[in-house]
């Protein structure tokens, strides 16, 4: 017998191998044991089901035969992958793509071809670690107001969370039991960081999905089930995790009845809301692109939103909300708004924003997205079609700021030119030439910003918002922008604004992530803004302030894309900057 | 051995003899070829209660085949797949020759093993670490 107890990670791994043919499961068994894994084998689905049911936490991952005569080995995938929420590897003597990929999408997290090699086997524990990582991670993505404390108290605090925080009560009370049987694998993980796992057994999971149910799967929310559950332990991002998995688990099942991807997609995004931005996101691959570069930063960004599951939309409401009535609040917003349907229904990009500041009236606890979600669920598929597009205009907007160049012709005073460059730039090329009909619209533009400065408390992300929108608007009806004058034009900008909090919340959480001096940040963009100068720079700064803080927090998560550091360190030119441009 | 009954496969399982368990490519092939009949029966079954049942011939020959591949049983698993294969087809009379050419691979790859294990058994333990050709 090979020592099940070895010293070092992989060694002991704890895996489950099943599989209807002796043959292979004796082989397998042998296999694994030789790699000094800890090996149970089952010849039968329903017995590997019951077993990780029996045995919670004895496993580290599974291993399964695809054709299993008791049970669809995707089937039994599914269910771990809910239940257990545990590694697991197919296998199969076919390698057919569409067999492959069905296990992919099942959550397979490798499909090994038969006959299976022990090289293989010996390397399965990499599923293990990946998950813990993965695990880590999705703390950092799901809590952003919460994790602002483990980023101050740094890895240490990641390590006491993943350490300490058991979610399933009965896991609690038998902590100490565990650390006892398993104590050197615990030992020896200690290098990584790890995360405890929540079991979700059958009665859990059936306490979960009772609570949804009486949430109704609209209104949905990790907050609102883990106060309906009422499981003492269970945490919230446990819950943001299991929704996550239970919506993909659903729409699964909800695909296999759609006729077209497209269509569910859509469904899903009107029908789920909150935490379905990958929906969003696979919605918006399909778009066209017209940059292949601003695409990808887009949909970058919007993966970094699935990230961050609805917990954080809790959060963010609460700033919303201060948000929408700080504008409301003032007299001028409230006599844009009706206005601005009028000035702006000719063009259908802002005409499907329009109803975003009516929701936002309407419903002011509403979450972020799912305003997004009633938008895009009022606005016939054309005009959704504009969201991602905006998105993208803004991506194109960042895109842009590689041909700084052109930007120092326009203005070159500027001493913190590294930032007002791209806004200018984008401009023109939005606007498509107009660029001194835009100019010359800015004086008014001003003019009405500084009049209504006073009331517009607003954060970086409106502000950005603005930017972003104003160019896209442009964008749309090339000669409106640079014709409008005065109010009229603010109007529109306002109105963007409102459209905008909604989808660049992302920036929001990421800077509160990141929670690197963001407080003076703010400071600077709204005097930035209250002296009405020209919406393109701060918002494509507050972009490009997200984007580097976001890289200085998290290294190594998209640094790649600029270097952020430089820009972060150039905030405090911002008045500087002003005093150039608009002196 | 060496007409390509087997593959490196085999070798594997070989490979995965140690101390503990001296005995263990042959306990793997005893327990192939008792299994290996029952999923040949299967699929005997199934060709005469479900004709044209491609689906299903298909799912079980596709346990035989799995089969196969863990002792490495190359020729009989080549034949599997192109039972497959006719199944894909529709291919009725592809389909029954191919099982009893399965059916003939089997048997004699029995006898090759059994003679095989036999030879291995009156060598002795150093026979088993040379390995008399396959």
């Amino acid at each position: 017998m090979v020592l099940s107890d070895a010293t070092a990670f992989p060694y002991g791994l704890r895996v489950l191998v099943v599989d209807d043919d002796p043959t292979w499961l004796k082989i397998l068994e042998k296999m694994l044991r030789k790699c000094s894994y800890e090996v149970t084998t089952c010849g039968l689905a329903s017995i590997a089901l019951q077993i990780l049911r029996e045995r919670r936490n004895k496993f580290d991952i599974v291993i399964s035969d695809v054709n299993m005569p008791d049970m669809d080995g995707f089937k039994l995938l599914e269910l771990i992958g809910l239940e257990m929420d545990l590694p697991v590897i197919m296998m199969s003597i076919d390698g057919e793509t569409s067999r492959v990929m069905k296990g992919v999408q099942h959550g397979a997290c490798d499909y090994l071809l038969k006959p299976v090699r022990m090289k293989e086997l010996r390397n399965i524990w990499q599923h293990v670690y990946r998950k813990k990582m993965h695990e880590v991670k999705e703390i950092e993505g799901n809590d952003s107001c919460d994790d602002l404390q483990i980023f101050r108290n740094g890895v240490e605090g990641f390590n006491e969370r993943g350490l300490f925080m058991r979610a399933d009560s009965d896991t609690m009370r038998k902590r100490k039991d565990m650390d006892k049987d398993h104590a050197d694998q615990d030992s020896s993980d200690g290098a990584t960081v790890k995360k405890a796992r929540v079991v979700w057994s059958v009665d859990l999971h059936q306490k979960f999905v009772n609570a949804v149910n009486q949430i109704g799967f609209d209104k949905v929310g990790p907050k609102k089930i883990l106060d309906l559950m009422n499981v003492p332990g269970l945490t919230r991002e446990n819950v943001a995790s299991h929704l996550q998995k239970y919506r993909l688990y659903l729409s699964r099942l909800q695909k296999q009845n759609e006729e077209r991807i497209m269509g569910a997609a859509r469904q899903d995004f009107s029908h789920k809301g909150p935490s379905d931005n990958l929906n969003l996101r696979s919605s918006f691959q399909e778009q066209p692109s017209n940059r292949s570069n601003g695409f990808q930063h887009s949909s970058q960004k919007i993966q970094a939103q699935t990230n961050i599951p609805d917990p954080h939309l809790d959060e963010t409401k609460t700033s919303v909300t201060l948000k929408v009535p700080d504008k409301n609040g003032t007299s001028v917003s409230d006599a844009i708004d009706p206005q601005n349907i009028t000035s702006a229904s000719p063009l259908s990009g802002v005409f499907s924003f329009e109803r975003m500041p009516v929701n936002q009236d309407r419903k002011l606890s509403e979450t972020m997205i799912l305003e997004c979600q009633s938008w895009s669920g009022s606005v016939p598929p054309k005009q959704f079609m504009q969201y991602p597009k905006h998105n993208h205009e803004r991506c194109d907007l960042l895109g842009d700021y590689s041909c700084l160049p052109k930007l120092d012709l326009e203005h070159p005073i500027a001493p913190g030119h590294l930032y007002a460059p791209p806004p200018v730039i984008s401009m023109s090329c939005s606007v498509e030439g107009d660029v001194r009909d835009f100019s010359d619209v800015k004086p008014d533009l001003l003019d009405c910003m500084k009049s209504l400065s006073p009331a517009l408390t607003c954060t970086v992300e409106s502000v950005s918002a603005q930017l972003s929108d104003s160019v896209v608007t442009s964008t749309n009806s090339d000669q409106k922008f640079s014709s409008v004058e005065g109010l009229s034009s603010i109007k529109d900008c306002d109105f963007d604004q409102e459209r905008n909090q909604a989808t660049l919340l992302t920036s929001e959480e990421a800077s509160i992530i990141c929670g690197t001096d963001l407080t003076c940040l703010h400071d600077d963009l709204s005097g930035y803004q209250l002296q009405g100068v020209s919406f393109g720079n701060i918002g494509l700064n507050s972009i490009d302030l997200f984007q580097c803080n976001d890289a200085m927090a998290l290294p190594g998560l998209q640094n790649n894309w600029y270097d952020d550091v430089e820009f972060s360190s150039e905030t405090m030119e911002f008045p500087l900057l002003d005093g150039g441009l608009f002196a | 051995m060496k007409q390509g009954y087997l593959d490196e496969q085999f070798c594997q399982v070989e490979d995965l003899q140690d101390e503990a368990s001296p005995n263990f490519a042959e306990e793997v092939a005893t327990l192939f070829f008792k299994d290996s009949a029952r999923l040949i029966s299967n699929v005997e079954q199934a060709l005469e209660k479900y004709p044209k049942d491609f689906n299903r011939w298909d799912a079980y020959m596709q346990q035989l085949e799995g089969s196969c591949s863990s002792i490495g049983a190359s020729r009989m698993k080549s034949e599997c797949m192109s039972f497959r294969d006719y199944c894909g087809q529709g291919n009725v009379e592809g389909c029954m020759r191919s099982f009893h050419k399965v059916k003939r691979e089997h048997g004699a790859l029995r006898q090759k093993l059994e003679a095989y294990f036999q030879l291995l058994r009156q060598a002795g333990p150093a026979g088993a670490a040379t390995r008399p050709g396959m």
